[in-house]
């Protein structure tokens, strides 16, 4: 176990370091950013002593290795726009983002498990199909059209909700609503599909057999397997989720990490940018790293793989 | 004496006349390749059908509401904010959809397949090295990634198509190389291999052939996720840029006057979800069709 933990760990270091690398390099090639910092009204003489300043004139792999040794003290320069170091900028808006994040996770878990279970118990009844419409419709939507929806109804016509804004619970719900719905499809299939393989396997007849009750079958016995692979998924679709919150974010303008990400491409504000991706990327990491480890505990088969 | 039965029926029915009758009689595969064939043919016709000329402002004619709102036939589904024929717009925005997802599954596809396929063959270190890079892609989140990546560049139709083309090739490499793996160890590989066949005539005649259905499958799953993605970046301000009619553009267009002409964000998306929606159906009518014994 300590053995598949430590190859795992050093794996994901690596995809750390080579993530890095190329959201470093990709906004290198964005050409010269000393003219974007230096403003249209800039000479030829301000832009090279931005340059200095910044250090853009030394070669791209020295900025790299200097970016990555600062970056590995939580320091990632300073924002362009805000004058503020990007680390202090990130933390205030990643708050917002992790909210959204753990409750749209958490919406689509308690909406997908149950509507799998009962999908599974019974094949091709109502219920069923309604799980499979949802599921089909979820994959389909565009999650800023489903978030604008929201907004016409909620907010517009029946006023029940703020359509923008991170103040309150109440600014919370349809973000989590939709980002929820996007994360539901593939983690209701799951559970579907993990139901149905386990209550067809013959420890489930046996615990029949000796007159267990049919919920203590159901949950005791096929649940807890059927679970596990789900776990794991869902932990690598918040990985996913909190990439994919810019959009939601966008959409009701909640101030969180994607919000400053959208922002920040808009204003050409590269040390922000740069740190965003490398953030978000590092949860996506560390979130299936955990989901491995966690899937190599609970079965002792995954830790050859 | 008896008569000999028909050839015919002894060996019953083909492969091929099986999966023929398999894609018929599959609801929702029949149901989304029917949308996509409507949605393609008005793309290809866009200049025949659409009313107007998708481009042609008028400012005396500035959001008109569609016909079933208390509009007129002159505008079916209304004008735009700058008084641009609705319809027409949807109907020219079927070809910028339609185009970046095929053309970016495509690129993502080459990309993948030969990614996976010499994975799963090879082994080794080339799976080694093949496995990372899809952990790589698959820790990048995308749309921050195309965000960047258009903004710095600028965004145009090719660069949009070029950043998801880049980006989306994971799944197809996932299952390219499961599906090689599976195909590797056959009899008819060692066979070929025996008597002698070049690895690239193995690759492209004995296993290419095997692993086809599972390609088209996410060929048509990407393609979806392609025309989603162009929408939420034509959304977000940095995909296809204005006066293109994108659908996503569109619905960002309309976002502004949504408190009085909800329409106007209402009709471009549900078309958007409808095309989603179709070449899902039928992706996953094929996946059912093409792996029987994988249903569920």
């Amino acid at each position: 176990m300590l053995r598949f933990i430590l190859r795992r760990l050093g794996l994901a270091l690596l995809v750390a370091l080579t993530v890095s690398f190329i959201s470093f390099s990709l906004l290198f090639l964005s050409g010269d950013p000393a003219i974007a910092i230096a403003g249209e009204s800039a000479n030829a003489e301000d832009v090279a002593a931005i340059r200095a300043l910044y250090g853009f004139d030394r070669p791209m792999m020295v900025q790299y290795g200097d970016w990555l040794w600062h970056a590995l003290q939580f320091d990632f320069g300073v924002s362009y726009y805000f004058r503020l170091p990007v680390a202090d900028l990130i933390s205030e808006r990643l708050s917002v983002t992790m909210t959204l994040g753990v409750c749209g996770i958490v919406f689509a878990l308690l909406t997908a498990v149950p509507l799998g279970v009962i999908a599974a118990i019974r094949p091709n009844s109502l219920i069923d199909r309604i799980a499979l419409f949802l599921s089909v419709a979820g994959q389909a939507m565009p999650s800023f059209w489903f978030g604008l929806i929201l907004i016409v109804i909620f907010a517009i016509q029946l006023r029940i909700l703020p359509a923008s804004g991170a103040d309150t619970w109440q600014h919370f719900i349809m973000p989590t609503i939709v980002l929820g719905y996007y994360a539901m499809p593939a983690i209701m299939r799951l559970t579907r599909a993990g139901m149905l393989e386990v209550l067809s396997a013959d420890y489930i007849r046996t615990a029949r057999a000796k007159g267990a009750s049919e919920g203590r079958v159901l949950f005791k016995h096929a649940l807890r397997n059927a679970i596990i692979p789900v776990v794991s998924l869902a932990a690598v679709q918040m990985g996913f989720m909190l990439g994919g919150s810019i959009v939601v974010e966008s959409v009701f303008a909640l101030h969180g990490a994607g919000y400053l990400a959208w922002e920040s491409i808009g204003r050409n504000d590269l040390p922000t940018v740069q740190a965003l991706i490398l953030v978000f990327a590092l949860f996506y990491i560390v979130f299936t790293f955990l989901a491995d480890v966690l899937n190599a505990w609970l079965d002792p088969r995954m830790r050859s793989a | 004496m008896t008569a000999f039965p028909d050839a015919l029926e002894i060996t019953g029915p083909t492969p091929g006349q099986q999966l023929r009758r398999r894609m018929f009689g599959h609801q929702g595969f029949m149901i989304g390749a029917v949308f996509l064939v409507l949605l393609v043919i008005i793309a290809l016709l866009a200049p025949v059908l659409a009313p107007h000329d998708p481009y042609a402002q008028s400012l005396s004619n500035r959001m008109v509401r569609p016909v079933f709102m208390g509009g007129t036939w002159e505008h079916p589904l209304g004008t735009d904010h700058l008084g641009r024929d609705y319809l027409s717009r949807l109907i020219y925005g079927a070809r910028v959809s339609l185009l970046i997802g095929a053309v970016a599954a495509l690129i993502s596809g080459t990309i993948g397949t030969a990614l996976g396929v010499a994975a799963g063959y090879f082994g080794g270190r080339v799976d080694a090295v093949v496995t990372f890079l899809i952990n790589v892609r698959l820790a990048m989140p995308v749309v921050l990634v195309a965000l960047a990546v258009v903004a710095i560049l600028g965004g145009s139709l090719s660069v949009v198509i070029g950043v998801l083309g880049l980006l989306l090739w994971d799944r197809f490499a996932v299952v390219m190389r499961a599906s090689t793996l599976q195909i590797r160890g056959r009899e008819f590989v060692a066979a070929a291999r025996a008597v002698g066949c070049s690895t690239p005539r193995i690759l492209l005649s004995e296993i290419m052939p095997n692993i086809v259905n599972n390609l088209i499958v996410v060929v048509t799953l990407e393609m979806a996720h392609a025309i989603l993605l162009e929408a939420a970046l034509s959304f977000l301000g940095v995909g296809v840029q204005p006066p293109t009619p994108s659908w996503g553009l569109m619905v960002s267009e309309g976002k502004n006057m949504m408190l009085f002409e909800p329409w106007l964000v209402l009709i471009p998306g549900a078309v958007l979800f409808v095309l989603v929606l179709a070449i899902n159906l039928m992706g996953d009518g094929l996946r059912d069709v093409t792996a029987p014994e994988n249903r569920n």
